[in-house]
């Protein structure tokens, strides 16, 4: 009971984000209207995401510090997970767009897909792809284990210049961009009604926890299965 | 170290001299790619075009010039590598034979571009040193990328996957910085800003693939 509390936790959290986050008032602002709410699902997938991949990039690391195979398998199901909220995220900033950009900008879905936080995120699932198509290709497990970590780091260290830089090169819609006169809008004070951060905050805590917990549940299978290589 | 970093350097230039075949091999893809290109558009296309077809094709010569540095290393001559050498003299011995190899190939098919499809630069010196600078980044990620997939079984496609994405930014910001050179114009300091990322991303590419290939190297 001691260690579950988080998970309890997470249950809270997200029970009280879809009660709160549905019920409470929200600003109403034009073109955006009551889909203001996707906020505490949408943001907190890319949230997510990134917890769970930088989780997965440390597990890697550490992988290549002692050649434990059990970090290899928490950085792989860190990733795996990871790689789920991003098509989350993807998935409900589709209905976002669809209200608000598409209908009532009229942007077409060609130049949708070019913003640079889309483009940021397309190559974040790329690149996880190509470690589970890396990894598919070995069959000498600690071979498999040692250099899927080395693309692991290397893709990720490479993904942080490539989300400051893009935005640098391409124009956007999206808030949080340098162009659209405004910081990061979950982070920045201006951004975002107080109304809002107190779902927010807890919103976005909830779902990393849930992330964390789905990974550490693939992990226990992992090791079971495994339980005859790894020496504890 | 430096001398063991040129020994190994003179060992790839050598061996580049004696099996002209993959060299030959490599420009006729680069010839036949941008004699395709110039059979399938109107004559002179426009910059915009012109643009994003060479650096895609960089990308794609880059790859199959690359691919081979670690492909061509039989097992047995690695074992010999492993007991001359160390991992970071081998990898910088890679990197800049590659980086040399991308160069040269990046004056060449940027000349037979200008022959086959014209030349709509403004500026051809400046697009000449950023299809290098462009060069040099590109081989240097796709030489960590080949040490990967020399590893892996099905290797030569899975460069193209691992590098692909990786890649992606740094060319968007090439294309960005090549406009440059068709007359565009940029705001007071951008184009420095620009270049000076790109030689920040290149550094920082040598120093990961020094810190991890010493994990490839050992099998």
């Amino acid at each position: 009971m001691k260690k579950n509390w988080w998970k309890i936790l997470s249950f809270l959290l997200l029970a009280y984000t879809i009660i709160a986050g549905f019920l409470l008032d929200v600003p109403h602002l034009p073109i955006l209207n009551e889909t203001i709410r996707n906020l505490y699902f949408h943001v907190c997938m890319w949230f997510g995401m990134m917890i769970l991949f930088s989780i997965s990039f440390v597990y890697s690391i550490n992988y290549l510090r002692g050649f434990n195979y059990r970090n290899d398998i928490f950085a792989t199901n860190f990733a795996a997970v990871g790689s789920l909220f991003g098509i989350l995220g993807y998935l409900t900033g589709v209905l976002w767009v669809n209200v608000t950009w598409i209908t009532d900008q009229n942007q077409s879905l060609g130049s949708v897909l070019k913003e640079p936080k889309l483009i940021g995120a397309a190559i974040a699932l790329l690149i996880y792809g190509a470690y589970f198509v890396l990894r598919g290709s070995f069959n000498d497990i600690d071979k498999r284990a040692r250099i899927s970590a080395v693309y692991n780091i290397f893709a990720f260290a490479m993904l942080f210049p490539s989300i400051w830089i893009i935005p640098r090169i391409v124009g956007s819609l999206h808030p949080g961009s340098p162009g659209s006169d405004s910081g990061n809008p979950a982070l920045d004070k201006k951004d975002l009604d107080d109304a809002m951060r107190i779902v927010f905050y807890p919103a976005v805590i909830g779902w990393t926890l849930l992330g964390v917990w789905i990974a550490t549940i693939k992990i226990r299978i992992d090791i079971i299965k495994n339980k005859n290589i790894i020496n504890e | 170290m430096i001398r063991q970093v040129e020994a190994l350097l003179k060992k790839d230039i050598l061996l580049e001299f004696r099996q002209k075949h993959t060299f030959y091999g490599i420009l006729l893809y680069v010839a036949a790619t941008i004699f395709v290109i110039y059979l399938s558009l109107p004559d002179s296309p426009d910059a915009q075009v012109w643009n994003s077809l060479f650096w895609v094709i960089q990308l794609f010569v880059c790859v199959n010039a690359v691919a081979k540095s670690f492909l061509q290393e039989s097992k047995g001559r690695m074992l010999y590598f492993y007991t001359i050498t160390s991992p970071i003299e081998f990898i910088i011995g890679k990197l800049v034979f590659n980086t040399l190899l991308m160069l040269l190939m990046s004056l060449i098919s940027l000349s037979l571009f200008l022959l086959f499809l014209g030349n709509p630069t403004i500026n051809i010196l400046q697009f000449v040193g950023i299809s290098l600078l462009g060069g040099i980044g590109i081989s240097l990620v796709f030489t960590l990328m080949s040490a990967i997939a020399a590893k892996a079984q099905q290797n030569a496609a899975l460069i193209a996957i691992l590098g692909f994405p990786v890649i992606l930014p740094q060319l968007m910001l090439l294309m960005r910085l090549s406009k440059a050179a068709f007359a565009e114009v940029f705001r007071d300091g951008a184009l420095f800003q620009l270049v000076g990322l790109t030689i920040l991303m290149d550094i920082f590419v040598i120093v990961l693939s020094i810190v991890l290939f010493p994990y490839l190297w050992k099998d």
